[in-house]
């Protein structure tokens, strides 16, 4: 298993350690997964994201190039922006979901998923034509998430200018604690937030001086789920696989296949040509009694209807809250009951809009 | 006087009435606690019968009946408030009390020095 550089911060903080996509990753520290939720939505959290790929693509024609490898356009991405974007197989499958950074007119930064990283990079580096370069970066670099609506105010006190600060999915090139960093107003959990890249030597200085400051406590990855399904936000492996297009999983809009008939991409065919077999679908459930992955969904009439991908107590509501896909022909909608198989129990739930929390704090304005 | 089970519960006799909960390593093991499945009031239990659920964030657990009885009453404040197992596990965060139990049973179970040896060598 693979430790990130914070691996040893982290046991003397007592937290609990687990592996996660092949990394010895902490799940929560010693306040627990609901405090550590908690303190994000009305504070400030620090979260080890290290183990996640970081790649770098250079070279004039790189826009048009990565245009060509990626489900969303890139050519048409501004300088100083970030994109929600997905790396497809030929049928259309997810193969990662990821953020497209555009760094420059001809270069670009790709943060990608952990245990997807190395077939990423392999992946990306054969659709690139020569002259775009190609460099997996990603054990050189150290990634930090600090989340919670006093972020911004954690970033003054370091001596950042909250009028420079970036917009919501924009980045800057900042220096902080007196390493230079790329920043990027991003984040994983719906609160104001901020992602921190910089060299992975520099990753303990960077994470004690952000803890130092009030009111940022650590968080493990307990709560980043947690924060993320309270959002309706995909995870990989999840609400996103190979057998599972950016279509099905609500995303269809931002490919805009119809705005650009002459745009192809690696699955984009099968996209076009294709149509979903289900789409995801938000349950509210009627208690706080959780209805986790692999869940089985009825209709009414005792029939299957999906599957849930992902479920937990939602924190922030206090009841329980699951993802799930229906199949395309369930002829069920918002509004819609559903029983969830438990095993022992069938539960209630109602189908509901995502996200399910909306109070959250990421898009205002600083 | 407190028993402990191999399956973390804890049970303490107050003269005829039985209290049982998970004990502290239990709690802890499951981290912040979201949901207890009660059990009925009236049901007669078996040792050994898995009769409640307690879940966490992250995980769920069957709670057992660590001695046959029937069940006096549930801790019904656990509905709203899970957290408090987490917070007063072996008191407050009480689950079920059994009555017209089996006190042979107990002679199965763990005293306090017994179940803290037996946590230290699993």
């Amino acid at each position: 298993m693979q430790e990130t550089p914070l691996a040893d911060s982290h046991r003397n903080l007592s937290a609990r350690m687990v592996p996660f996509a092949g990394w010895n990753m902490p799940v929560q520290y010693t306040e627990g997964i609901l405090a550590e939720h908690a303190h994000t939505r009305n504070a400030a959290s620090l979260f080890d994201i290290c183990h996640m790929g970081e790649f770098r693509v250079k070279g004039d024609n790189s826009a048009a190039a990565l245009d060509s490898v990626f489900a969303r356009p890139v050519a048409d991405q501004p300088v100083g922006v970030c994109r929600y974007n997905f790396l497809l197989n030929d049928q259309g499958g997810v193969l990662d979901d990821l953020i497209v950074y555009r760094l420059g007119e001809n270069e670009f930064y790709i943060v990608v998923n952990a245990g997807t990283r190395v077939g990423d990079a392999e992946r990306i580096a054969s659709l690139l034509p020569d002259g775009v370069e190609f460099t997996d970066e990603s054990d050189a670099t150290a990634k930090l998430d600090l989340q919670g609506p006093e972020s911004a105010k954690v970033l003054a006190a370091a001596g950042l200018d909250i009028v420079a600060l970036p917009r919501y999915f924009r980045w800057i090139k900042t220096t902080v604690n007196g390493i230079d960093c790329l920043l990027s107003r991003t984040g994983y959990t719906g609160e104001l937030g901020f992602e921190l890249y910089f060299p992975a030597e520099k990753a303990e200085a960077m994470w004690n001086y952000l803890l130092s400051i009030d009111p940022v406590k650590p968080a493990g990855l307990g709560a980043r789920d947690t924060l993320r399904l309270e959002m309706g936000y995909a995870l990989y492996g999840h609400e996103l696989d190979t057998e599972t297009t950016p279509l099905e999983a609500g995303y269809g809009a931002m490919l805009k296949l119809d705005q650009m008939p002459d745009r192809n991409f690696p699955g984009s065919n099968a996209l076009r040509n294709g149509s979903p077999t289900k789409n995801l679908v938000g349950i509210k459930l009627e208690s706080r009694r959780a209805a986790r992955e692999g869940t089985i969904v009825f209709n009414g009439s005792d029939e299957v209807v999906g599957k849930v991908t992902s479920g937990a107590f939602s924190p922030s509501l206090g009841y329980a809250v699951a993802m799930a896909y229906l199949n395309a022909d369930s002829g069920l909608t918002t509004g819609d009951q559903v029983l969830l198989d438990a095993g022992r129990t069938k539960l209630n739930g109602t189908i509901v809009e995502l996200p399910f929390y909306s109070e959250g704090t990421a898009g205002i304005k600083l | 006087m407190k028993y402990y089970s191999e399956d973390h519960e804890w049970i303490e006799v107050k003269g005829r009435v039985a209290v049982v909960g998970i004990s502290e390593h239990a709690a802890e093991e499951l981290g912040d606690i979201t949901y207890v499945e009660l059990p009925m009031e009236g049901d007669d239990v078996i040792v050994g019968d898995a009769i409640c659920v307690v879940e966490s964030v992250k995980a769920a657990a069957d709670v057992y009946a660590p001695i046959s009885g029937s069940i006096a009453a549930v801790n019904d404040a656990l509905e709203d408030h899970p957290e408090l197992i987490n917070q007063s596990p072996e008191d407050d965060g009480w689950i079920y009390k059994l009555k017209d139990f089996e006190e042979d049973d107990l002679a199965d179970l763990m005293n306090t020095d017994q179940y803290f040896k037996f946590l230290k060598e699993s």
